[in-house]
């Protein structure tokens, strides 16, 4: 190895004001693309992702994150701008970064039809140099963990769309790789197989330091459950980066709680409006409960505000702060589900 | 580094990738080799038809009052299989492969393309040869051919050096493919019938004369079934050219051929990239 292969210190993905535009061929019209007419796919990408970070991209059909995902397994070319995989230029190191990634997309067909599981995933693995012996070893171990060992012999065509995309996960690890892209991986399963690759990817994660997954995904929920950190993409540029709950935080003008009393006064809320820092107050009855939500300046005045409620004479049960999603930060940052409906039928073509 | 370490180092890099390079090609031939003997209708269709064939111009041959030819027919018959091969499973293979997402993991893996053509080439080689047999000991059987083997060394080396040329145009042809598809579908219908009559599959090459025999000389099945001819049927002497020139010629097409695939693989993923048209996705 030569020095500038070893980056121990260097962030797994780092990416510098990448563009990337599409050119249609000339002479050809394709997919509803007149020809000459160029796409900015990506518009000044800058993302730096450090090594052990679950980190999720999120955005609409059409955003850019699968050829982010491709200029960064070394499938496209930047148009302009740098990135780098584990601190080598995808540019110039595409063998050394080949070494240590993998990918699935959502909808893999990958593979030959006619192989079993167990061949399928020894196939993968002799492209990386994977000695027969240790493949099979591993094979059984990762077929295993996603519930397929039942599977290992049956015939690739055969497999369910769910079970297809869970060895394909499995292809992707079979050769051990130090960075993981996942391109909407979940899109199209039903919750379980979704619930496993999800489930998987995260004690992947877990069972050695320094492993890295960059996840793309339009499922606001799944970003929220699996990620550290996450950047929103919306027309080829990151519109917002952070860690989730920084993200919501931020979104959040005023801390919102809820809670739920034993009986309800109407001169509560009256009192509460007039509680210091209490920006509103609402109150909702429902099957004989009585809950109220407040939104407060900052969070602090939380316990002025139940002590203006027990000096009322109320009885708080339960309490609990209202957290944003991140589906909400989402629609606040890229805009509305009518664009949504638009984006989609723009990939449609 | 001492220069003597450095050797070392340079030397086990070497190995290393050698190793992943050979991996690579047996992982990439076995679904070839497999999917042969999974797939029952290959035998009608790879088996059957060209065993027909060879009947066919074997019995044209007799009714002719020349018998000694149909040797000639049944060994041009088993070598056509590895041309069928080629031609149809090999060259449109990347293209192919592009549509289910396979070129993409293929070229992301940490090895060369050229391993996982070699792995097309050996197994469809592989697969192929087992057909070819086939053919060979059926037409054999029924026109009771009886070879004269002049010299089997070369025999051996006229049949390896074809495969290694015929399979590196395939490959070549695969990765044109891949960026002229619409063009080179055109040609390689083209090329289906005409080829299977001037490269002498069912004639002598001798019989078209020099010009047509030379334009077809650059298919290296042309010199490869001529050579092959003459090194089992010395009797007729149908030859082209001598042995020893269609050998040299088979090797530097071998050569051309090999070169030009590795060439057209790397300028082909390149533009690709800049284009983005490694994925069907969008096309
Ligand atoms: N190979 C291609 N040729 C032309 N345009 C493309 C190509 N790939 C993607 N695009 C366009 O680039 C934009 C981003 O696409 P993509 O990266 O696939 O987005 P996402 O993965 O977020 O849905 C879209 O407008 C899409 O139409
Ligand atoms: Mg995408």
């Amino acid at each position: 190895m030569t020095a500038a292969h070893m980056h121990a210190d260097s962030p797994a993905i780092q990416t510098i004001d990448v563009r990337r535009v599409y050119k249609s061929r000339s002479g050809f019209t394709f997919g509803g693309q007149k020809a000459g007419k160029s796409v900015t796919a990506l518009d000044g990408v800058s993302l730096t992702i450090q090594k052990g970070e679950l980190f999720g991209l999120l955005g609409r059909n059409g955003a850019g994150k699968t050829t982010l995902i491709k200029i960064l397994t070394t499938l496209l070319a930047p148009t302009s701008g740098e990135a780098y995989v584990d601190g080598l230029d995808v540019n110039k190191y595409v063998i050394p970064i080949r070494k240590k990634i993998a990918m699935v997309s959502g909808g893999e067909q990958s593979g030959y039809g006619i192989l079993t599981v167990r061949e399928q995933l020894w196939m993968f693995a002799q492209f990386y140099g994977v000695p027969s012996q240790a493949a099979h070893k591993k094979i059984d171990q990762l077929l295993e963990a996603v519930g397929l060992g039942d599977q290992a012999n049956q015939k690739v065509y055969a497999l369910s769309t769910g079970m297809r995309q869970r060895m394909n996960l499995c292809r992707a690890l079979v050769s051990d790789p130090e960075i993981l892209f996942l391109d909407e991986p979940t899109v199209g399963l039903d919750v379980e197989a979704s619930r496993i690759v999800r489930n998987y990817v995260r004690s992947w994660m877990q069972e050695q330091r320094g492993r890295t997954v960059l996840l793309t995904t339009h499922y606001m929920f799944e970003a929220d459950e699996l990620c550290d950190r996450v950047a929103i993409i919306n027309h080829g540029q990151i519109v917002a980066q952070g860690e989730t709950d920084d993200l919501k935080k931020g979104l959040q003008e005023h801390a919102r709680f809820q809670f739920e009393l034993a009986e309800w006064a109407p001169a509560f809320e009256e009192e509460l409006k007039q509680s210091r820092g209490v920006v509103s107050a609402q109150s909702m009855h429902q099957k004989g409960k009585v809950s109220v939500q407040i939104a407060l300046e900052n969070e602090e005045y939380i316990t002025s505000a139940m002590q203006t409620i027990s000096s009322a004479g109320g009885h708080v049960l339960t309490l609990r702060r209202i957290e944003p999603t991140l589906e909400e930060v989402f629609m606040r940052l890229v805009g509305t589900a009518d664009d949504e409906k638009s984006a989609g039928e723009d990939e449609e073509k | 580094m001492e220069p003597a370490q450095q050797q070392n180092l340079k030397t086990s890099q070497w190995r290393e990738s050698l190793r992943l390079g050979w991996r690579t090609l047996i992982g990439r031939a076995y679904p070839r080799i497999v999917s042969a003997a999974r797939e029952p209708d290959w035998v009608f269709y790879e088996v059957a038809l060209p065993v027909l064939q060879v009947i066919a111009f074997g019995f044209v041959y007799k009714s002719l009052g020349r018998p000694q030819y149909t040797g000639f027919v049944v060994l041009g018959g088993a070598m056509l299989a590895f041309w069928t091969n080629v031609l149809w499973s090999m060259a449109g293979q990347l293209h192919w492969e592009r549509q289910t997402g396979n070129l993409e993991l293929y070229l992301m893996a940490p090895s060369s393309m050229l391993w996982i053509l070699a792995g097309m080439a050996f197994g469809g080689m592989v697969a192929t040869l087992f057909r070819s047999i086939v053919i060979l000991l059926i037409g054999s059987l029924i026109f009771g051919v009886t070879y004269q083997i002049v010299s089997a060394p070369l025999l051996i080396l006229i049949f390896i050096l074809t495969m290694v040329a015929l399979y590196g145009l395939g490959s070549m042809l695969s990765s044109l493919y891949l960026m002229y598809n619409r063009e080179v579908w055109a040609i390689q219908e083209v090329m289906q019938d005409p080829i299977s009559l001037i490269t002498g599959f069912y004639f002598p090459v001798r019989a078209l004369g020099g010009i047509i025999g030379g334009l077809a000389s650059v298919i290296p099945l042309t010199l490869g079934l001529d050579g092959m001819r003459q090194m089992l049927f010395p009797q007729l002497g149908q030859s082209f050219l001598p042995p020893g020139i269609e050998i040299a010629i088979l090797g530097v097409l071998a050569l051309l051929f090999l070169v030009g695939a590795s060439w057209s693989l790397t300028y082909i993923e390149k533009l690709a990239k800049i284009e983005g048209r490694l994925s069907l996705k969008w096309q």
